[in-house]
């Protein structure tokens, strides 16, 4: 459980401006990535951004691009989490993939000023603001099965592993 | 409680007689598509997970599309990267240049896609397919490592919109108009991790390139897929190019839907898209006089065969403006050499259009038409958020192959009924 600051954005954030597509075909290096972070949506973001601090923003985050860099740049910035009133579908198989947090409330969403201070309790599901806790719901099992492994990869090896004697 | 059409063929990819929507499934999937952006970092996940081989060399597809013909350094190696993956791998459906062309073109056209399918690709246009009544969706990188290991992927089952679509379409209204209407009337949230379900009479006026069209921009509305039901134009299509076996499935009777939308195409205006939101969506009446610097015609969206016929037929015995740059790009090799014979290539270049090689270049501000600082592009293509395809402050409005080409003639946003031949 960590504090962190707040970085408030509104809704419809999506993918491009998250990390731009024309850096997609020569940044392969998650380092890289991340100082391109929401280059086109705010510019001094990456320079700026602390690890433990969070986004939080409005409806539809991550539309537009199946790109996982958008997952990938945020983590590698040292965003802790993303707070959301909704998540696009894909940005957000990509984060629960890559291991970052996306939780969804709208309540919590509209407490959180800009500049303020959040703070996160996966294990309790809270999110606790200068204006109170706010609970967000629980991962599906499955979806959970792939935080707790770190990820997609390492829960597929694991899988694979398990199911070697037959051709999965 | 009966199922969608998404939701039974969902059903029967994950072995299940039923599903319901919200559930979580393991599915087989029959088709696993990558491109030049998404499947670098999809090799290096896969080769993580520690396997040396792929479930199954027929079922991946790769299509470099995006930056190809490679545009400097950095974009070969990645294509380099693809090709020793393809290789050592043993993946049969690869497509190098000059058998190319933007994937989500090239892979009906192969016949790589049939009904009743279940599709992932590591590109969020990969729902183009539900024009052919598959399921289709676009997925992570990673998805897509972990898909080549197992030839399984996860899903949430969707509810789905049903969208009944009536009316005959006037004369210049095509797929894009439809789709562009839709995503105005519903957002670009208005149908988050749901299916889109077309059906109606109108369809019997929408071509399988104006399905294709529609189901290719079913995800600027959020959506998780768009499904259209499969007729007699659609066995048509497959049957001329396919020979993989197929499987129709239809929604049940008492299939239940979150919401019903009716369209009526009859009254449908010329639709675009104004910046920086596919859903700021206008009929071309409310458009005041917008000056363009730019046109393309062509990508995943809008670069097929009847979008070039319409583009020639506008801009035949006819000349750009003067400092408007015009680009069309043929989405497929195939389509390429289709235009060439019919004559359009020539309209065009007589026009004062430049004609290139198939590629994505342009659309998400890759190569083959950037727009600089203070720029505004006319463009068939399917994003128009800030920056896609250039500089943050350049603007671009998002239209049907027949706006495109009207505005690139008189320089301004034009309606293509004001347009005479």
């Amino acid at each position: 459980m960590k504090k962190g600051r707040v970085w408030k954005y509104g809704d419809n954030v999506n993918t491009d401006v998250i990390f731009p597509g024309k850096h997609t075909y020569s940044i392969l290096e998650p380092e890289e990535m991340a100082r391109h972070a929401l280059e086109d949506l705010d510019p001094g973001f990456a320079q700026k951004v602390k690890p433990g601090d969070v986004i939080v923003a409005g409806r539809n985050f991550g539309c537009g691009s199946s790109r996982e860099q958008a997952a990938t740049c945020l983590k590698y910035a040292g965003v802790q989490a993303v707070v959301a009133k909704s998540f696009a579908r894909i940005f957000f198989r990509n984060a629960i993939n890559q291991g970052l947090p996306v939780l969804q409330s709208e309540e919590a969403v509209d407490s959180i000023e800009d500049g303020g201070e959040i703070e996160i309790d996966f294990k309790r599901g809270s999110i606790k603001t200068a204006r109170g806790d706010f609970s967000f719901p629980p991962f599906p099992e499955s979806v959970r099965g792939i935080l707790e492994a770190g990820g997609l990869i390492s829960y597929t090896k694991k899988k694979l592993e398990k199911n070697k004697e037959r051709r999965y | 409680m009966g199922m969608t059409m998404t939701q039974k063929i969902l059903a029967a990819g994950a072995g299940l007689e039923s599903v319901k929507s919200g559930q979580l499934i393991q599915s087989d999937c029959d088709v696993m598509l990558g491109n030049d952006i998404t499947t670098p970092i999809a090799i290096k996940e896969f080769e993580k997970i520690g396997r040396d081989h792929v479930f199954d060399k027929s079922k991946i597809v790769i299509v470099p599309d995006h930056f190809t013909p490679n545009k400097d350094i950095k974009s070969a190696e990645q294509c380099r990267m693809i090709r020793e993956f393809v290789r050592t791998k043993g993946i049969k459906n690869y497509f190098e240049v000059g058998e190319m062309g933007i994937e989500h073109v090239l892979l009906p056209e192969k016949g790589l896609v049939v009904p009743g399918e279940i599709v992932i690709g590591a590109d969020s246009h990969t729902c183009t397919y539900g024009a052919l009544g598959a399921f289709s969706t676009g997925i992570g990188s990673t998805d897509l490592a972990a898909g080549m290991a197992t030839g399984k992927c996860w899903f949430k089952v969707p509810g789905a919109i049903k969208f009944v679509i009536d009316g005959r379409p006037s004369n210049f209204i095509m797929g894009k108009d439809v789709i562009l209407h839709i995503i105005g009337l519903i957002g670009v949230d208005g149908s988050v991790n749901k299916a889109m379900e077309f059906c109606g009479e109108g369809l019997a006026f929408l071509s399988m390139d104006d399905r294709f069209t529609i189901a290719n921009m079913a995800v600027e509305a959020g959506a998780k897929n768009g499904i259209f039901p499969v007729d007699e134009k659609t066995l048509t299509y497959v049957e001329a190019h396919s020979t993989k076996k197929y499987r129709i499935f239809e929604p049940d009777g008492d299939a239940e839907y979150d919401k019903h939308f009716r369209i009526d195409m009859s009254v449908l205006r010329p639709t675009v898209a104004l910046p920086h939101s596919p859903g700021n969506a206008q009929p071309i009446d409310a458009i005041e006089d917008i000056n363009i610097h730019q046109v393309v015609i062509g990508s995943c969206t809008n670069g097929r065969m009847e979008d070039m016929r319409m583009a020639a037929r506008i801009l035949k015995r006819k000349r750009v403006a003067k400092g408007v740059r015009v680009i069309i790009i043929p989405a497929t090799q195939g389509i390429y050499l289709k235009a060439l014979e019919e004559g359009l290539i020539e309209t065009f270049i007589k026009a004062g259009a430049v004609v290139s090689t198939p590629t994505c270049g342009p659309c998400l501000g890759g190569h083959m038409g950037v727009l600089a600082k203070g720029e505004r592009a006319v463009s068939t293509t399917n994003r128009n958020f800030v920056g896609r395809m250039g500089h943050r402050e350049s603007e671009i409005y998002l239209a049907s192959p027949a706006v495109a080409a009207a505005s690139a003639i008189t320089g301004r946003i034009t309606n293509p009924e004001e347009m005479t031949n």
